[in-house]
């Protein structure tokens, strides 16, 4: 009993797909191949920066004030302002010349107040941004947390076992994330109306879960894949059942897999966008298909909309480069790894 | 389970316990799988067939009447419109054109990457952020880039001379090539990825044997990188194949199909025709001309990436 096992991982050169360079290429000692390095970093940095000109614009505009973000010429220098962000959580409603002045008197007023105050409106409450950036957050956690369950699950299954038909299943189970989301919402979206799921944040987790499923049962099963049959069957000849060695010899050594899986899985259903726009109206509307809904009266907020993206992509950001080692794998649904 | 005393007995419990394990491997395949086979069956499955069905009959969601069977009409209505054609090839020509221009930048940029300079994984994961982005939230920030008076695009390329109050988004020409612009700025960091672990995985010593012989560059990179990163570039190709002929949010975002109906790509008219219109027969049955081409394609990705995995 005692023997079992938590050994340590195997070094990850026995890995497939690990490449130790042995050799030194002569001719990179040599000058001119170090300048060409050097000259293709300064390029790579460069089109970096380009690259990320977009994602810049707009956490600039989040700070614009409305002249600001339309100005012509653009402007990179400005006075920043949070408006942006207070048009996004309130609604709003214009003042006549009479209200304004008796609002410009009171004294009471916090920042917010003043802020939308320069632009002849109050603040009339709060507006559905949060709500929905808290649908957003409820029906991904679930989601994710029940199809990366199911995914640990089956992926052991499809790993350890015979299963009749195996790899037509498997194909299958990955089909349903290559069909366009419209094809999949519309008989969807009739089975919802009939029993009920329309708008509901039951309904979307459920479509959700299924969604992220085929991607985590793939995913998963590469990494358990990885890990030595030997360490269960020596867990087996110590008298552990099956499910004990599940337990406790398998799912510790899934631990990275399963991590990545998760938070792959909240990326997607963080960043849907179609099955939202179909399946919720109201209710669970999640934030997504609301970013460009936030239109002002008269134009569009782009600074509002840059606010909104902007607390929307952070987390996003922040969470690429924690899974920087794992984006291949996880884009690819497992298919291609590296050491 | 050392506890017990006599010899004998520990026999006959370790048989029972062997035979109750290899009766429970098979009792917990079907647990283990359970639960993904009956939401597979559930949310998938079942409304595939149901709206098989509904794809033959003519039925609006919102009417208040029953399915009423016309047979192949839905179909033959699509195939022998000509806007359905129009559909399918402004999806081509989308698919074709951002997947080409993904797979040349991609590479180019996996080409730069590929000998590690001080901060070039810092480098690397930056390029990798747009692709992890709401392809929504991209659509809506590169709408405020496009815009024709306030937009950065055109002041930036009113340096170069082009005429810098381009209506990107409204010019029924350009907006596909905005789309475009905007699908291979988030997409290209993907097939960057995927061709940079086919770099690495290439063995040095080739690179050397042919210095030896003195190989030109050109020669070295036809014969031995475009060869050797093959697999991983097909693999990236048919993903972004498939997922260009899907695209929805990226065009809903950025024209909604328009102008006129210019950008309008097979989902979003699909999406037009099922929560517009809630024509839904004909929804479904072009939903359905749909899935047998991306099955059909699909087929083809899976059997590369089988490929790649044996590979």
């Amino acid at each position: 009993m005692a023997t079992v096992t938590s050994s340590p991982a195997p070094p990850t050169s026995n890995q497939p797909g690990y490449y130790v360079n042995y050799s030194t290429r002569v001719d990179k000692v040599g000058l001119r191949p170090r300048i060409a390095t050097m000259v293709r970093a300064i390029i790579a940095v460069i089109i970096a920066f380009i690259m990320l000109i977009p994602v810049f614009w707009m956490g600039l505009t989040a700070f614009k004030s409305r002249p600001d973000a339309v100005s012509v010429p653009p402007t990179l220098l400005f006075q920043p302002t949070l408006e942006g962000f207070v048009s996004l959580l309130t609604d709003r409603r214009q003042l006549t010349a009479a209200e304004l002045q008796e609002y410009q008197a009171r004294d009471d007023l916090n920042w917010a107040d003043e802020l939308t105050l320069l632009r002849g409106q109050v603040i009339i409450g709060q507006s559905q941004f949060p709500r929905q950036l808290l649908n957003s957050l409820i029906i991904s956690a679930a989601s994710t947390f029940f199809s990366v369950t199911f995914g640990v699950l089956a992926a052991y299954a499809f790993s350890r076992f015979q299963i009749p038909g195996k790899d037509d299943l498997l194909f299958f189970i990955l089909s349903q994330r290559m069909l366009p989301a419209v094809v999949v919402t519309i008989p969807i979206f009739l089975m919802y109306k009939e029993i009920g799921l329309h708008d509901t944040h039951f309904g979307m987790i459920l479509l959700y879960t299924s969604f992220n499923l085929s991607f985590s049962v793939w995913l998963l099963k590469g990494f358990i894949d990885e890990i030595p049959r030997e360490y269960e069957e020596a867990a087996l000849v110590d008298g552990y059942t099956r499910l004990q060695a599940f337990r406790k010899v398998v799912l510790p050594q899934a631990v990275t897999g399963i991590a990545a899986t998760t938070v792959f899985a909240l990326i997607f259903s963080w960043n849907e966008y179609a099955f939202a726009l179909m399946l919720t109206s109201n209710n669970a509307r999640t934030a997504p298909p609301s970013i460009p809904e936030v239109l002002g009266t008269g134009g569009i907020e782009w600074a509002a909309i840059a606010a909104g993206s902007l607390a929307f992509l952070i987390p996003v950001v922040i969470v690429t480069f924690a899974l920087r080692k794992h984006l291949l794998r996880g884009v690819t649904f497992g298919a291609i790894r590296k050491g | 389970m050392s506890t017990t005393s006599s010899t004998t007995a520990q026999v006959v419990n370790n048989r029972t316990a062997v035979a109750r394990r290899q009766m429970s491997d098979a009792a917990i395949t079907r647990l283990f799988i359970l639960p993904t086979i009956i939401l597979l069956i559930v949310m998938n499955i079942f409304p595939l067939i149901y709206s098989l069905f509904l794809s033959f009959t003519e039925y609006s969601v919102i009417a208040n009447a029953p399915p009423v069977w016309v047979g192949l009409e839905n179909y033959v209505d699509i195939l022998t419109d000509t806007r359905f054609w129009h559909h399918f090839a402004v999806t081509g020509r989308y698919a074709l054109a951002s997947v080409a221009l993904q797979t040349v930048v991609g590479f180019g940029l996996a080409m730069l990457l590929r000998n590690k300079f001080k901060g070039s994984p810092l480098i690397t994961t930056l390029i990798l952020v747009p692709m992890m982005l709401s392809p929504i939230v991209v659509a809506k920030f590169w709408e405020l880039i496009f815009s024709p008076s306030y937009g950065i695009f055109n002041y930036l390329i009113g340096f170069t001379g082009i005429n810098p109050n381009t209506a990107w988004l409204g010019d029924s020409t350009l907006a596909l090539w905005a789309v475009v612009i905007v699908d291979v700025w988030m997409w290209s960091p993907f097939v960057m990825l995927l061709v940079l672990a086919g770099l690495s995985a290439i063995p040095e010593y080739l690179y050397e044997a042919a210095s030896i012989d003195r190989a030109s560059g050109w020669f070295q990179f036809r014969r031995i990188t475009l060869p050797q990163v093959m697999p991983l570039l097909l693999i990236a190709v048919l993903f972004r194949t498939i997922e260009a002929f899907k695209q929805f949010d990226l065009v809903s975002g950025l024209t909604g199909g328009g102008p006129g109906d210019a950008t309008q790509t097979v989902s979003i008219r699909l999406y037009q025709l099922a929560f517009g219109d809630f024509d839904t027969g004909k929804a479904s049955a072009l939903a359905y001309i749909v899935l047998v081409v991306i099955i059909a394609v699909s087929n083809l990705y899976i059997r590369a990436l089988n490929r790649a995995r044996e590979g």
